[in-house]
């Protein structure tokens, strides 16, 4: 089957980018020509070099966000960096102070099956509410944090709605409470600042994978003297926190990948975001914006198309050439209607409806166009079969 | 391109059959809500002499899979007798459409059971109807063979999935032989529960795992 186009419009950019070739450039280099382990100063030579190029990597990272260079881990992704650091925390603390753990509800699901798996092996866990824009309540949070509290952990900005979160106001509340703050800056890193020096966030998990850098690539930042407990046991790597042989291509694409991100192409993102927002909005009836309208990253719009289901909407788009992902039900793994829009007040209508478009550097202001046009054509002609909403 | 339907999937759900409302029908139904997901209502009209399905139509308020077999279902039960078309299953509206991937049964049964609801929807109107008996333990099994594990698209009474079935006082309690935790368990309880509260004299469904 040919696409009516005849060339995709990928806007699903939360999900993976398409990698950019500076940042292949980049890594080439250490597959095929330093591509031995990363060894100690008194290794050979190859080895050195690799171990230099990690370094080099580790440092960027590090200074970007106002670390210091000891304190980024390089892992598999925000996944691994987000089980680490939270089971490496219940570990790490549970004997010493405690087994209760703090959440959000729209967490994405390495973070919330990291809890629920905990929960399981005795430790409690709060899930906190958020309001109707995906936000949480400072209040509820405080209110929430015990003697035994040893982690809260909530996201920078929600991977399916945008809404961006104050994790300033939520570390210096565990600052002053004595718990230990993580936080998953998947969706937000380097699209929206984070200053560690003046955020006293202990963890936060990085990717690469959303800003075209390579995949299965991320690192956690671990503030020193965090007591986190070491859970992929090996050999002696990143400080002794992260065993496994140094995946130093991937540690050195995902530092040229946020080296090649500018303002003025975030810019341009949150352009194409707004356009698409007013154009849906105002030109096609019975839809709702999900998430915040001004607290919201760049790159995310999440709109519910009222009376249709999510599933028709992306294929019938992916027939005509665009990928986009849904909330529905139907079109998750576990047939589940999306926890995030559950979690913001909506019922399964709207979930069931909701269609996620993320923008990357590789769109343009006429694809926007485009799928606004096609997404107005299909969800007519899904409303003419819908026995709800006014379908004569 | 690669679609996870096959073409024929693709085509019903591109052009699908006999869409939209019949004046006066005959017979109707609305399976599913719009709390629970998907929704579908199947329209007919029968002729009173042969009890031939004359016409029908359906709305779709679900996925590709839901749409697809409405029309292929609608198509199939054209011009059979109400008891023909009583009898069409979801595996022969499957097997039509060349095949449905199994995790989507729990979206396509739906047009197949709305067409169903019709047919009882039109007996009830026209005097040919069973009269209510209280639900007992084997009507409860009889409507737990519809519900889907959607990993193995065997229904949870095939597969031994159903470890106990109590009925009290309107309060039906069910223990399935699944962990808490299953990818699908979510989604099997609110199936079970879509299935089994329906009944006239169920007041509450409680659903436990083996954990």
């Amino acid at each position: 089957m040919v696409t009516i186009m005849g060339k995709n419009i990928y806007l699903d950019n939360a999900a993976a980018t398409r990698l950019d070739e500076r940042v292949l450039e980049s890594m080439k280099k250490y597959f095929f020509e330093v591509y031995a382990v990363a060894t100690s100063e008194f290794g050979y030579s190859l080895g050195i070099e690799a171990r230099e190029a990690l370094e080099e990597a580790r440092g960027f990272i590090a200074n970007y966000l106002g670390a210091d260079f000891g304190e980024i881990v390089f892992t598999s992704g925000s996944t691994e960096s987000s089980n680490m650091a939270i089971k490496g925390i219940a570990m790490g603390l549970k004997e010493k102070k405690g087994k209760h753990i703090i959440v959000s509800k729209i967490e994405d699901f390495p973070v919330l099956n990291s809890a629920k798996s905990l929960e399981k092996q005795g430790f409690e866990v709060t899930y906190l509410d958020v309001d109707q824009y995906g936000l949480i309540d400072f209040d509820q949070l405080e209110k929430s944090i015990r003697k035994d509290t040893i982690l809260v952990s909530i996201q920078h900005a929600n991977q399916e709605i945008g809404t961006i979160q104050d994790i300033a106001k939520i570390a210096n509340i565990c600052k002053t409470k004595s718990v230990l703050f993580h936080t998953d800056a998947t969706h937000t890193f380097t699209r929206v600042p984070i200053d560690v020096k003046k955020i006293p966030v202990d963890l936060v998990t990085l990717s690469a994978h959303t800003i075209h850098g390579p995949k299965e690539t991320g690192a956690l930042l671990i503030r020193k003297n965090t007591p986190l407990s070491k859970w992929m046991d090996g050999g002696f790597q990143e400080f002794n926190k992260r065993a496994g042989l140094e995946n130093i291509p991937g540690a050195v694409g995902f530092a040229k990948a946020i080296e090649l991100v500018t303002p003025e192409e975030t810019k341009k993102i949150e352009q194409m975001r707004d356009h698409l927002i007013k154009r849906v909005l105002s030109e096609i009836p019975d839809t709702t914006l999900n998430g915040d309208r001004e607290k919201r990253i760049p790159q995310n719009a999440n709109i519910t198309f009222h009376y249709v289901e999510g599933e028709s909407i992306t294929l019938h788009l992916d027939m005509r050439g665009f990928s986009v992902s849904t909330g529905s039900a139907c079109f998750s793994k576990s047939l589940e209607a999306s926890h995030v829009i559950m979690g913001i007040g909506g019922d399964h209508e709207r979930a069931h409806g909701s269609v996620r478009f993320t923008f990357g550097r590789y769109n343009t202001i006429d694809d926007v166009d485009l799928i606004v046009n096609n997404i107005a054509e299909v969800v007519t002609e899904l409303r003419k079969i819908s026995p709800l909403g006014k379908n004569q | 391109m690669k679609f996870p339907y096959s073409e024929k999937v693709l085509e019903h759900f591109r052009h699908p059959h006999n869409v939209g409302k019949l004046e006066n029908p005959d017979g109707k139904a609305t399976e599913g809500s719009p709390a629970c997901g998907d929704m579908v209502s199947v329209y007919i009209k029968v002729n009173p002499e042969t009890k031939i399905i004359e016409d029908i139509k359906f709305e779709s308020y679900g996925c590709a899979s839901n749409i697809a077999t409405g029309s292929i279902i609608t198509d199939m039960a054209k011009g059979k007798t109400l008891e023909e078309a009583k009898k069409i299953t979801w595996q022969q509206a499957a097997d039509a459409l060349g095949g449905l991937p199994t995790i989507k049964a729990h979206c396509s049964v739906l047009a197949v059971e709305g067409l169903r609801a019709a047919i009882q929807n039109y007996e009830e109107k026209h005097g040919i109807i069973v009269e209510k008996v209280p639900t007992t333990i084997e009507i409860v099994n009889n409507r737990l063979k519809k519900v889907m594990n959607p990993l193995t698209g065997l229904d949870v009474v095939r597969k031994n999935l159903i470890k106990k079935i109590e009925i009290n006082n309107g309060k039906v309690l069910l223990t399935i032989d699944l962990p808490s935790n299953h990818q699908f368990a979510n989604s099997i309880r609110e199936e079970i529960k879509e299935k089994i509260e329906t009944l006239w004299d169920v007041k509450e469904v409680i659903i436990e795992f083996i954990d």
